[in-house]
């Protein structure tokens, strides 16, 4: 079997956040991680490596993809591999677009692998097998392994066993299987109604997923009557960064008062986001949070008045627990303050 | 975080440039913005044409928070 794969401007060794814009570039032979991929797999060969920059495949996915199928029509190849991803959220989602499209296009499996807080694991799970990975890239061994002796059970033709058993998201494909030692329906379901009335724990064979959307909160009557408050993910701190806000994976979020201010100088102001070049940011804290263009808005009475603090944490890496956890807290303060729509600049 | 505040029943708008990720998990009003470096502008216009256009998107999220909508929404900037 021929197997081809996708990396990001970083593994494939073109830069860092700097080269993130970058076109996919493609090489006849496996490079960088593909090497270490290459060797775990006796029965499939590695003949291409296609590195893309994160901020390229997922703001000119068009493009990006026109470029990637361009290279890949000119291939044969039987299995197509991205990643692994960790908590790399724009690679996550930069190796689901990829394999979702290459899924489709080409029909070949494809296989990828993120940590379960990567954003690319809700969105392309169902589009493509992600194995369960590490946060970070010393995990980079163990999620490779992972995805390589899955494809070589696919290269052996071995039977596939379900997503919890393999070690990979559930799809949300249901598939019927044999039970194993030919209990009929009525014998389990008997059993797991015991269990239930013994009270012990028992799992069902119908597992719907949770989905936990939020209806939208009511609009705000008149704008002109508001307070709205300013909250971001975009690290823009006070220079010093008072409350020590970490630069990844934060664990707590600043409230930094902005009364009286028309816009947050570059110097007094800057981003710790170490999730993307802070350069454009730091040059111009606007560029992450408007206060200047709000105040605009404010003094032009389009809205009441500005809230006086505005509430930041960083994004990237930051899990969903905590995200849940700051978004509860602001909103205890905001609902205590009369606050009565939020605007959140994400990046 | 977008979510929880409203839970709290706090209208809300989400100005981000990875939609679909946001879509995913459960923004409602969402504007799009330039890149994730720069939301909010863009270092390689002039001074006037940034201004332009931040004032633009931050007026079409304003909007957003008095729209009415059943279901989420990506607004056209």
């Amino acid at each position: 079997m021929k197997a081809i794969h996708y990396i990001n401007q970083f593994f494939g060794q073109v830069g860092g956040e700097d080269a993130a814009d970058s076109k996919p570039i493609f090489h006849d032979k496996p490079i960088g991680c593909s090497m270490m991929l290459d060797k775990m797999l006796p029965d499939i060969e590695v003949t291409d490596t296609v590195v893309c920059g994160d901020n390229y495949i997922t703001n000119h996915t068009d493009e990006a993809l026109k470029e990637i199928f361009a290279y890949l029509d000119g291939k044969k190849f039987d299995i197509f591999f991205a990643g692994p991803a960790f908590m790399a959220g724009r690679y996550g989602v930069g190796c689901g677009i990829v394999c979702k499209a290459v899924s489709e296009r080409y029909k070949v499996p494809v296989v990828t692998s993120m940590n379960e807080e990567n954003p690319g694991v809700a969105e392309y799970r169902g589009a493509c097998y992600i194995f369960r990975g590490g946060r970070k890239a010393t995990f980079m061994k163990d999620d490779l392994t992972a995805m390589a002796a899955f494809a070589e059970k696919i290269a052996k033709g071995e039977e596939l066993l379900p997503a919890a058993e393999e070690g990979y998201f559930p799809r949300g494909i249901r598939s019927e299987i044999p039970a194993k030692n030919g209990e009929t329906a009525a014998e389990r379901v008997i059993d797991m109604l015991l269990k239930k009335l013994r009270g012990e724990p028992f799992q069902t064979e119908l597992i719907i997923p949770k989905t936990d959307k939020i209806p939208p909160a009511a609009p705000v009557k008149d704008l002109s009557k508001c307070t709205i408050a300013l909250v971001s993910s975009s690290g823009v701190v006070p220079s010093d960064n008072p409350d020590r806000i970490q630069s990844a994976s934060a664990q707590k979020w600043g409230k930094y008062d902005i009364a009286g201010r028309d816009c947050l100088p570059a110097g007094e102001f800057k981003t710790i986001h170490a999730g993307f070049d802070p350069e454009a940011m730091c040059a111009v804290p606007d560029r992450g949070i408007p206060l200047d263009a709000m105040r605009a808005y404010e003094r032009e009475g389009k809205f009441a008045k500005l809230y006086d603090y505005y509430y930041v944490t960083v994004g990237t890496g930051t899990t969903q627990n905590y995200a849940a956890k700051f978004g509860r807290e602001i909103a205890a303060e905001l609902k205590e303050a009369k606050v009565d729509a939020v605007i959140l600049t994400a990046t | 975080m977008a979510k929880e505040i409203e839970r709290a029943g706090i209208p809300i708008v989400v100005m981000c440039n990875l939609i679909d990720v946001a879509k995913t998990v459960g923004s409602n009003k969402i504007v799009p913005t330039v890149s994730v470096p720069y939301p909010l502008g863009d270092p390689t216009l002039s001074k006037e044409e940034e201004w332009a256009l931040r004032y633009h998107r931050v007026g079409v999220a304003l909007d957003a928070l008095a729209d009415d909508i059943k279901e989420a929404k990506v607004y056209r900037v």
